[in-house]
């Protein structure tokens, strides 16, 4: 097939960098939240929460806005997906409810259940949310059936099967190793040491699940590789990312914190640049009947609106980048708590 | 009940629940914006210490609404898909934008805002409290506009055929500039800047009575007058700007919200009244003559239209309509009364001794939530049977692949979180009120011991 950089994919490549945006950085704070049950004393726990304090919730205006510009350029796709994933959606709004909240009640009050109930909610809506987004992830791969008004005509359970299951887990298998190396960048001393050692574990988990999903797309979703047998070149993204999980071990090691954590930000851009090559130029396939998939072209917004989005993204992005990179030197080092903290 | 029952109970639920908080996160923003300014200036730590007092309750209305606006940002997908595909192109962009321009600066200089006390400069600090403002009022912006494309479309054509027509912008401005978008942002935000400034008066009074941080609160209370009363006078001219507007570009609203039946001239406005959608007459009424024409056209003859020149199938229920309207314009009036007294005693230089206003201060802090949420009952139910006003009925918007019984499930339990989420929000918002400002540094020296 034809590959020309016409508005459609360029709005195909400005959500997927959105959607990367909100993966790396939304992941190692749902990472930091997997983590969290882990970690057993309060004080720790405070550090571990404090170190996604200043940037969680900008962290999430990357989904917010991702949602957003999805709605406007492939309203299509946005009603398609969340009309028909209702149910995991639905689980997926009050998980990220519970999460929102309990950063910010838990710490409000000293009691001991008070702060368990809230550790919890954290934790397991962290858990889930990493969880539903690899499923929706899955479903996109392995196609969903739709019908000729553009409507999804399967069921709730459909979508969990164990290849969906599989990458809901690879998922949480990542955000767990993001966060980890994130934590190690956070915090020092005993806390720090514990979380070195999870760096590694979740390092080992990760690349089972890696290895078996990949696997397991190539054996059962075979178009995923189609454009990677076209364009060999693209092959490059896989060793990239190979590479990239292979250094943090390493620069863990070597105690370069920073480059492990840029090194894990890497793969994961990888990954969904793998996944965004394999769909391409569908958004949504259609599974049986192919022809029915949602793809850049019959989903999309008017030419008109897709320019005047460039616009307003071309205004707008610059600012945001600017100010989310100032928020992160400003909070640069370790976590200090004091009198504003949770 | 059928899906579409559902799905409007829910959508109502929701953003009512969400419209909630950011009126305060807008208005508390203005607040600690003036205060923090007045630290700059003065160099008193006092006014920090008041800002920072301010910033912990802010952080909490935040995070409640963040939590509730992302159910908003995905209910359009999930409920109204068909609505969805219909608008997309010109809706989405709005939100879009809101999200680039609007949340992302709030919620990155939050961060500074929050935990960058000593982190940055002062300068740069009041920097960050001035964007975190700004940012929440652009969300206020960007979703207003939103809406009133839906209440009066413009700056768009219809495109395609059957199921796959669908609105397209032509003119981004005349979109973003639809009739009614910058009369109802005015409104909205004003309504906002009194949510904020009443919840930082009734505290105020509320140490008064008790006698405790009484520099904290009186200092509090007066600033908060201030933007009460000139927020409550603009809140009046805004609304009746809205209203005349309404009576151009949505007649059938207008008629619903005075419950006029038949064209008139001379046409009667109610200060209160019942309204019989059957029999056609507002019983119980107490009517001032000619007055509704008048303030729609500054002069009596104005003709009005009924309710009876619009087709039946399109009019909405008056009664709803009229009795939500009434009650805001009556809190309008009861705000802008309750600011005066508190103007005029602080004039006369014993404000704080009247126990009798403190108590009306310490509750006045529910009114303009009353009316806020009055007031988008007016709009919204006053517009149907329309979802985008002339183009598109709510029952034909509503997502095709969503079943009764989802929704049944949707609804209960956001019931039953939200209930649960509300009553802990009161909890911790009164124990932080209890705490007080100057006790903020007895949490400081508490931090070394909670293990
Ligand atoms: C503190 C809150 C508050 C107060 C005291 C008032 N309003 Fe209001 N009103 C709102 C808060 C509000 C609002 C929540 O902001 C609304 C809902 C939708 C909108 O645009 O603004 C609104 C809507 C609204 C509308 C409907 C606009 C539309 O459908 O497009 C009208 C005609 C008025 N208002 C008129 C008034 C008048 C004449 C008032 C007398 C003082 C008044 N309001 C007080
Ligand atoms: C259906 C309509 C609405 C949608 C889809 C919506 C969406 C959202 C979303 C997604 C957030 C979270 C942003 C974040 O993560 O930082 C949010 C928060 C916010 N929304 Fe809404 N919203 C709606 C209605 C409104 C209205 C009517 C207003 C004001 C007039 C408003 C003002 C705000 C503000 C100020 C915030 C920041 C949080 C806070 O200050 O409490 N929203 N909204
Ligand atoms: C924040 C304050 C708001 C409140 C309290 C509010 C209230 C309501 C209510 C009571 C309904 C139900 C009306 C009915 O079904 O009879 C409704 C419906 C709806 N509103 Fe709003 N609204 C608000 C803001 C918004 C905004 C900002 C938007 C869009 C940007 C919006 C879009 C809708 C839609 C799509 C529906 C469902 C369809 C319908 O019933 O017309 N609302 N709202």
């Amino acid at each position: 097939m034809e590959f020309n950089l016409d508005l459609n994919t360029t709005w195909f490549i400005l959500i997927g960098l959105l959607l990367t945006g909100y993966a790396i950085l939304d992941g190692f704070d749902l990472g930091i939240g997997t983590l969290h049950l882990l970690v057993k004393d309060d004080l720790e726990r405070r550090i571990m929460l404090n170190s996604i304090g200043p940037v969680w919730d900008g962290n999430e205006v990357w989904l917010v806005t991702g949602g957003g510009a999805l709605f406007a350029a492939f309203p299509e796709v946005y009603a398609t997906v969340f009309s028909g994933f209702y149910n995991a959606f639905i689980l997926l709004l009050f998980m990220l409810i519970f999460r929102a909240v309990a950063i910010e009640f838990r710490s409000k009050k000293p009691m001991r259940w008070w702060r368990q109930t809230w550790d919890f909610a954290f934790s397991i809506a962290s858990f889930l949310i990493a969880f539903l987004m690899g499923v929706a992830l899955g479903n996109i791969i392995s196609g969903i059936p739709i019908g000729p008004d553009k409507e999804f005509t399967g069921t709730f359970l459909q979508m969990l099967n164990p290849y969906t299951i599989l990458i809901g887990i690879t998922t949480i298998a990542l955000f767990m190793m993001h966060g980890a190396i994130y934590g190690v960048l956070k915090t020092e001393g005993e806390l720090q040491n514990r979380l070195k050692g999870w760096v590694n574990n979740t390092i080992i988990f990760f690349v089972i699940c890696y290895v078996t999903a990949t696997m397991s797309t190539l054996i059962y979703f075979p178009h995923m590789a189609d454009h990677f047998k076209e364009f060999p070149l693209l092959f490059i993204l896989a060793l990239i990312n190979m590479l990239a999980i292979a250094n943090i071990p390493r620069e863990i090691h070597f105690g370069r914190e920073m480059r492990a954590f840029f090194s894990s930000a890497a793969a994961i851009a990888c990954l969904l640049a793998l996944f965004a090559v394999g769909i391409f130029p569908n958004l949504v396939l259609s599974n049986p009947n192919p022809e029915m998939s949602l793809n850049i072209y019959n989903s999309a917004s008017s030419t008109r609106t897709l320019t005047v989005m460039l616009i307003i993204a071309g205004i707008g992005v610059p600012f945001v980048l600017a100010y989310t990179i100032s928020i992160y030197w400003i909070f640069r080092g370790k976590v200090k708590l004091n009198n504003m903290s949770y | 009940m059928d899906v579409e029952i559902l799905a409007r109970l829910q959508f109502a639920f929701t953003i009512a629940f969400h419209y909630f908080y950011p009126p305060l996160s807008i208005g508390l923003g203005i607040f600690m914006v003036i205060t923090e300014g007045l630290y700059l200036k003065t160099k008193d730590k006092f006014y920090e210490q008041l800002t920072k007092f301010w910033v912990k309750i802010f952080a909490l209305t935040f995070a409640m609404g963040v939590a509730s606006g992302i159910v908003m940002e995905f209910e359009f997908g999930t409920n109204w898909a068909t609505y969805s595909r219909f608008v997309g192109d010109v809706f989405g962009s709005a939100l879009a934008a809101e999200g680039i321009f609007a949340f992302f600066l709030e919620s990155g200089f939050l961060a500074i805002l929050v935990f960058g006390w000593d982190k940055v400069k002062p300068k740069m600090h009041f920097f960050s409290t001035l964007m975190v403002s700004l940012g929440s009022m652009f969300s206020a912006v960007w979703i207003v506009v939103a809406n009133s494309w839906m209440q009066t479309p413009a700056g768009f054509h219809l495109n395609g055929e059957g199921i796959n027509t669908r609105a397209e912008i032509t003119d981004f401005w005349a979109m973003v500039f639809n009739p009614s978008s910058v009369d109802r942002l005015l409104h909205t935000l004003s309504g906002c800047w009194l949510a904020g400034a009443f919840l930082v008066i009734s505290v105020g009074a509320f140490y008064i009575i008790k006698e405790r941080h009484l520099r904290y609160a009186k200092s509090s209370i007066k600033i908060a007058l201030v933007i009460a009363l000139c927020a409550s006078l603009f809140q009046l001219f805004t609304g009746h700007q809205s209203a005349v507007g309404v009576s151009k570009n949505q007649p059938a609203k207008l008629a619903a919200m005075e419950a006029v039946f038949s064209d008139q001239e001379n046409a009667p406005l109610y200060l209160f009244g019942w309204v019989d959608e059957k029999g056609q007459e507002v019983n119980f009424g107490l009517a001032i003559p000619s007055l509704l024409s008048f303030l729609i056209g500054m002069d009596s003859e104005t003709r009005i239209t009924g309710l009876n020149s619009i087709p039946p199938q399109d009019r909405p229920p008056v009664n709803i309509v009229f009795q939500a309207y009434h009650f805001m314009v009556a809190i309008g009036f009861a705000l802008i009364l309750i600011s005066l007294l508190g103007l005029f005693y602080w004039w006369k230089g014993n404000l704080f001794n009247q126990k009798w206003l403190m108590w009306i201060f310490v509750l006045s802090v529910l009114l303009p939530q009353i009316a806020n949420q009055l007031g988008w009952i007016t709009a919204e139910v006053g517009r149907q049977p329309w979802i985008v006003y002339g183009l598109m009925k709510t029952s034909d918007g509503l997502s095709k692949a969503v079943e009764e019984g989802q929704v049944w499930f949707s609804m209960i339990l956001f019931t039953f979180i939200y209930l649960i989420l509300f009553v802990l929000f009161i909890y911790l918002l009164d124990s932080k009120i209890k705490l007080g400002p100057e006790d903020a540094e007895i949490i400081k020296s508490e931090i070394g011991h909670s293990k």
